[in-house]
């Protein structure tokens, strides 16, 4: 079991997860991010490692990203970076980014140093189930990474099955099938999607991402699945600030509803 | 054992290919990948294909002996003639091809990228002719320089939209293109405009385009009475025009295949689109294929003087025959191409596209024997490059 199989087994509910671009908006924020998110009551941390050519994200995370490329952040820098994760930050921690970066690493190499920093799991958007099955599962197993997948509303009930059989953490259920940023789809359609997906019973639990941005989407997130994830509304909120820091507290504060 | 060249069931040419794609991408790709093979072998598809193939788009083109050309390099140099088809290019018969196989799948709106505006033009061509809403995605730095092209994109009622994001050319708007592809799944189909992406999309285009070696095969027939050259030569960009060019060669192993990459100002300047030479191993664009990259993953902004060899990658088949050496990839500088162009335009009367002159420039490094039979793939015609010649050679 690692961090986050356990915290899913500790908390079933309202479950807060941010993500946020490494390197942005400065070098070195990497791990001060983490330990305010940690304080501030993030139930864990999705650290995305930058690609220059992010097809499944919007303008903020593309931005993002280019400034994290531009301010000299590669795996290589980020995994020196995460060296001292563990002294600092207890909650589990994924990193979520594209393949190439990844295949340029190397597969063994990044779980490795993944896994030696105590990283908990992998997202990769752009790594086919195939491929992955075939080629890179057995590696993640053997570092203890949970490997998550994403499930669309378009993603039928056979291939949801096949994904909850390969994932070992929890299913990354998009709010609708758009790219990052996008504002939340409210629609009744959506709804039923969510209520589909719960009533297949799933062995992983269900985190909701993309479009969630506020305490409302926040809220509605949670009347279908164990949690959400916020994303674009982060990094917006600590782009381009000198005190991005101070700024932390305040945002995951008002997700929560506790002030 | 004979190496094959072919795509397997898998979606690969042998390492290369593939689909990675995001989950939100899927329904798309997989419908079509389920079912193109079935549509375009539909004896209707087959019927309007043709049809459209030769009375819209002016097929077969001509295989040209071009004589004067054959006099200086000593060998039978053929001109295939893509440069006479409708809008000037190859890339009207993928266009063609996808826009019927769009409406079969009942898409109604289309959207594409395009770099030097010519698969932006033939999206748009086909868009008018078939009445569908057409977006086409472009970079802004490409915008400003190939401004006739958007022009004629916006007559034929399509909506040009800029691709901001990276470096502002070909990259990003096929980035965009996948964006936009994203957000709308169900009614909207992506014409690529290139043997590159997901699967099935080389494997489609490189059928769409193979018309190009199956005219040749039977023209030079009629011109030698063999349908083998010694060799046969195409620019690369995405690889389209190369992979159509090549297609019904491809097991014919005395037939030498040879494929002209741009290398710009020089393959070690870095400023070159040289992918077979400056290329990784790694996934561009949905497939796993070569790509000029940093140590680190982050795709290299190329460059050429052509802005349809100005690519980071080839096609995964493209990758995959030059690793068992099947093809020979060749980097030309642009001003080998440049020169190609205004030798072209001097010994024959035509004025080729920067792209295809590529291949052209090929010519004067291979030595040949007096009877070798040589066909070269003239992808498209010059006028779109006409600003660029005017400055070049201070015309
Ligand atoms: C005339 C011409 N030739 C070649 C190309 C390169 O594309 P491909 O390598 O797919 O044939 C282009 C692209 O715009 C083109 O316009």
């Amino acid at each position: 079991m690692n961090r986050l199989t356990k915290l899913f087994s500790e908390k079933k509910e309202n479950i807060l997860s941010i993500y946020y671009t490494a390197g942005y908006p400065e070098i070195g924020a990497t791990l001060k991010i983490a330990q305010a998110l940690e304080k501030a009551g993030a139930d864990f941390l999705e650290i995305g490692f930058p690609y220059s050519d992010p097809v499944a994200d919007g303008p903020v995370i593309q931005h993002s990203s280019q400034v994290a490329i531009d301010n000299g952040m590669t795996l290589k820098m980020l995994f020196n970076q995460l060296k001292d994760l563990r002294q600092q930050v207890s909650i589990p921690v994924l990193l979520m980014g594209y393949v190439n970066p990844m295949l340029q690493y190397g597969v063994q190499n990044f779980c490795r140093d993944a896994a030696e920093a105590g990283v908990d799991g992998i997202i990769v958007p752009d790594m086919p189930l195939y491929e992955c099955e075939e080629l890179y599962k057995d590696e993640f197993i053997k570092h203890g990474l949970s490997n998550i997948f994403l499930v669309t509303p378009q993603t039928s009930e056979e291939r949801i099955r096949k994904i909850d059989s390969l994932s070992n953490g929890f299913i990354y259920l998009l709010s609708s099938s758009a790219t990052t940023g996008k504002g939340l789809n409210q629609s009744e359609e959506i709804s039923k999607y969510y209520e589909r997906v719960r009533a297949m019973d799933l062995n992983n639990p269900l985190i909701i991402g993309f479009g969630i941005s506020d305490k409302v989407s926040f809220e509605r997130a949670n009347k279908f699945a164990n949690g959400a994830i916020v994303g674009t509304a982060f990094v917006k909120t600590i782009g381009n600030k000198e005190d991005y820091l101070s700024h932390i507290p305040e945002f995951i504060s008002k997700i929560k509803g506790s002030n | 054992m004979k190496t094959n060249y072919r795509i397997n069931e898998k979606g690969y040419y042998g390492d290369f290919g593939g689909a990675y794609i995001p989950e939100m991408l899927y329904p798309n790709v997989e419908e079509l990948r389920s079912k193109y093979l079935e549509i375009i072998n539909q004896p209707d598809f087959k019927a309007e294909f043709e049809s459209l193939l030769k009375d819209y788009v002016g097929r077969p083109s001509p295989l040209f002996l071009a004589q004067r050309l054959s006099d200086k390099y000593g060998a039978k140099i053929y001109l295939k003639r893509e440069d006479l088809n409708h809008t000037g290019a190859h890339k009207i018969n993928n266009t063609i091809g996808q826009i019927l196989l769009a409406e079969k799948l009942g898409k109604k709106r289309i959207i594409a990228e395009t770099g030097a505006g010519q698969h932006g033009v033939a999206t748009a061509t086909v868009c008018a002719l078939k009445g569908l809403e057409c977006v086409v995605y472009m970079g802004e730095v490409d915008i400003e320089r190939q401004a006739p092209n958007v022009a004629r994109m916006k007559m034929m009622g399509a909506k040009v939209v800029p691709a901001t994001s990276g470096s502002k050319t070909l990259k990003d708007a096929t980035n965009e293109a996948l964006r936009d592809w994203i957000n709308n799944p169900v009614d909207t189909h992506y014409i690529i405009g290139s043997v590159v992406g997901p699967h099935p999309y080389p494997e489609m285009v490189s059928l769409f385009q193979s018309v190009i070696s199956e005219e040749t095969k039977k023209q030079l027939v009629e011109h030698t009475g063999k349908d083998q050259p010694n060799y046969v030569l195409a620019c690369v960009g995405g690889g389209s025009n190369a992979m159509g060019m090549f297609y019904h060669f491809l097991d014919d192993e005395n037939v030498k295949l040879i494929a002209a990459e741009a290398a710009g100002l020089g393959v070690n300047s870095g400023h070159s689109a040289a992918t077979s030479v400056l290329g990784k191993e790694g996934v561009l664009h949905g497939s796993r294929t070569i790509l000029m990259q940093t140590d680190d993953g982050q795709v290299v902004e190329p460059y050429s003087i052509s802005a349809g060899l100005d690519y980071p990658g080839i096609g995964p088949q493209h990758a995959h025959l030059n690793k068992v050496k099947r093809v020979e990839y060749v980097s030309i500088t642009d001003d080998e191409a440049m020169q190609a162009s205004l030798l072209l335009a001097k010994m024959e009367g035509i004025i080729p596209a920067i792209e295809s002159a590529h291949a052209l420039a090929q010519l004067e490094k291979m030595t040949f024997q007096k009877d070798d039979v040589v066909v070269v793939c003239l992808s498209g015609r010059g006028d779109k490059d006409l600003a660029t010649f005017m400055k070049y050679f201070n015309l």
